[in-house]
């Protein structure tokens, strides 16, 4: 997302670059443009850009990509404060986004 | 491993009852036989007989509007869908729109067909929420494709993959009890890209024998997609936000206030009213729209401007965005309260107007396509306890404004 940034330093996402295999998928499903291909290997073009949708870490096929996966969304947060991260909804079913 | 069960007559699903075609009710409802021909039909003349029963019809199911007849296939009849939408369909947009009826919005789930496809034709994955459906056929004109709905309970494709409804799982048993592999030839299905936070590809290819094609976001492009060979330009593999999507979004963000508005009316009732008598009936009434009025403009900045111009609003975090652009909202409440209240008073309308803009900015993370949850967590943690305070401090103002004025 060019045009609408959202806080800076303050994803989880990490690309291990030395186990990459350069396949392309997350540059392929990346919604935000935040990886590029070049040479064989991923790189974070735009790391800031991550908003942490977990859609690369579920699809590298050798592991090589961190990310604690989650919903951008406040009532997703309190729900994981109160619940635990793991348990996390945002309370309303089908109700939200 | 193949289910030879019936596929039932595609329906929508509970509260859909209306605008379907060739509704087909029940036989022999109170357990009688029912004489074949109703009172008013006689056997004589010889006008053409009505036509017969076609194969889609099944005890207890009605047809959906959007099927416009069936094609029969080796896994059975399967419905054709219309790509033009229709009154009902464009209802259903707004009430689901503004909130009415939004989680009951949702199709059977199954195989569809558009167009006349055969066993080439490409297979479009997608998701049970009407809205959606509705959203991919009406870009589907002129194109032969199948269509596999998937049950997401109603929820959107990207939404249903986050909350992990929408998974390798879900793509696999709807293969199969769709029966897609007696239907098409090439092993290949096109999901949208957005599941992929929900999807492994490698599990579906696993376990269906079907690869996943990641398609574009939006399905105004799946044509271009396609004819390009499945190729897709940088552009449409990218969310946006524009001035329309994000629009678009604002009347359920209010709707969804209906609950805790009662209970915040209430409240400032109750505060309005407290002062020197421990309660005032008649300075409850004589305040209370005041407050009311700050809370009233604070969800028109807070719900209704921050949406609308966020890439105006200057700050990243949001609940900075909807304190800012709350202080017009502020400075028209005190205008319009001007000599009614003291310096107490205009503070506490100030505070509050500004709080609930900033919480309900704040609230609108969840319904951007952009903010991640550590970034989410990161401004709450900072931003509710300054909430929390101005909030008290905007009551204890408020109250305190009755006593002294």
């Amino acid at each position: 997302m060019d045009t609408l940034r959202y806080l800076p330093n303050v994803t989880t996402l990490q690309l291990d670059r030395e186990t990459c295999i350069g396949c392309g998928e997350c540059a392929t499903v990346c919604p935000q443009g935040v990886f590029a291909v070049n040479a064989g290997k991923a790189a974070l073009l735009d790391r800031d850009g991550c908003m942490e949708c977990g859609a690369c870490a579920k699809n590298c096929p050798v592991g090589a990509i961190q990310v604690n996966p989650g919903v951008g969304c406040a009532a997703y947060i309190i729900s994981g404060w109160i619940k635990g991260r793991e348990n996390a909804t945002c309370g309303c079913d089908a109700d939200c986004c | 491993m193949q289910l030879s069960q019936p596929t039932p007559a595609p329906c929508c699903a509970e509260g859909n009852r209306t605008a379907a075609a060739g509704l087909i009710l029940q036989p022999g409802i109170n357990g009688r036989l029912q004489f074949p021909l109703a009172p008013e039909q006689s056997c004589r003349g010889a006008d053409a007989a009505p036509a017969p029963a076609g194969p889609e019809q099944k005890p207890g199911y009605e047809l959906c509007s959007f099927v416009a007849g069936f094609l029969d296939t080796a896994a059975g009849p399967i419905p054709r869908i219309k790509t033009g939408l229709d009154r009902s369909d464009h209802l259903g947009t707004v009430l689901a729109r503004v909130g009415v009826n939004r989680a009951r919005y949702r199709i059977a789930p199954g195989l569809y067909a558009v167009g006349k496809p055969d066993p080439e034709a490409p297979v479009l994955v997608t998701a049970n929420y009407k809205l959606t459906f509705d959203a991919l056929r009406r870009e589907l004109g002129g194109m032969n494709a199948w269509l596999l709905v998937l049950d997401t309970r109603g929820v959107n494709v990207w939404c249903s993959a986050g909350k992990g409804i929408l998974n390798a799982a879900e793509i696999v048993r709807r293969i199969r009890s769709s029966r897609l592999d007696q239907v098409v030839r090439r092993r290949e299905i096109i999901v949208p890209q957005l599941a992929a936070n929900g999807v492994c590809a490698r599990e579906v290819k696993k376990a269906s024998g079907f690869r996943v094609i990641w398609g574009p976001i939006r399905a105004r492009d799946l044509k271009a997609f396609i004819q390009a060979g499945h190729r897709a330009d940088p552009a449409m593999r990218r969310v946006t936000f524009d001035l329309r999507e994000r629009l678009v979004l604002i009347p359920v963000e209010i709707y969804l206030l209906k609950k805790p508005t009662l209970w915040v009316l209430a409240a400032l009732f109750v505060l309005s009213g407290l002062g020197s008598s421990i309660f005032s009936f008649s300075a409850a009434m004589e305040r209370g729209w005041m407050a009311a009025l700050a809370c009233a403009l604070g969800v028109c900045s807070g719900a209704v401007a921050v949406p609308a111009l966020l890439p105006w609003i200057p700050g990243r975090a949001f609940a900075v965005k909807g304190a800012l652009a709350g202080i017009p909202a502020a400075l028209l409440v005190s205008l319009i309260c001007w000599s009614r209240i003291g310096l107490g008073g205009h503070l506490a309308l100030w505070l509050w107007t500004l709080t609930v803009s900033s919480v309900l900015a704040m609230n609108f993370t969840g319904a951007t396509p952009f903010t991640s949850p550590s970034g989410v967590e990161k401004e709450m943690r900072r931003a509710i306890p300054l909430q929390i305070g101005a909030a008290v401090l905007a009551a204890v103002c408020w109250i305190g404004s009755n006593l002294t004025g």
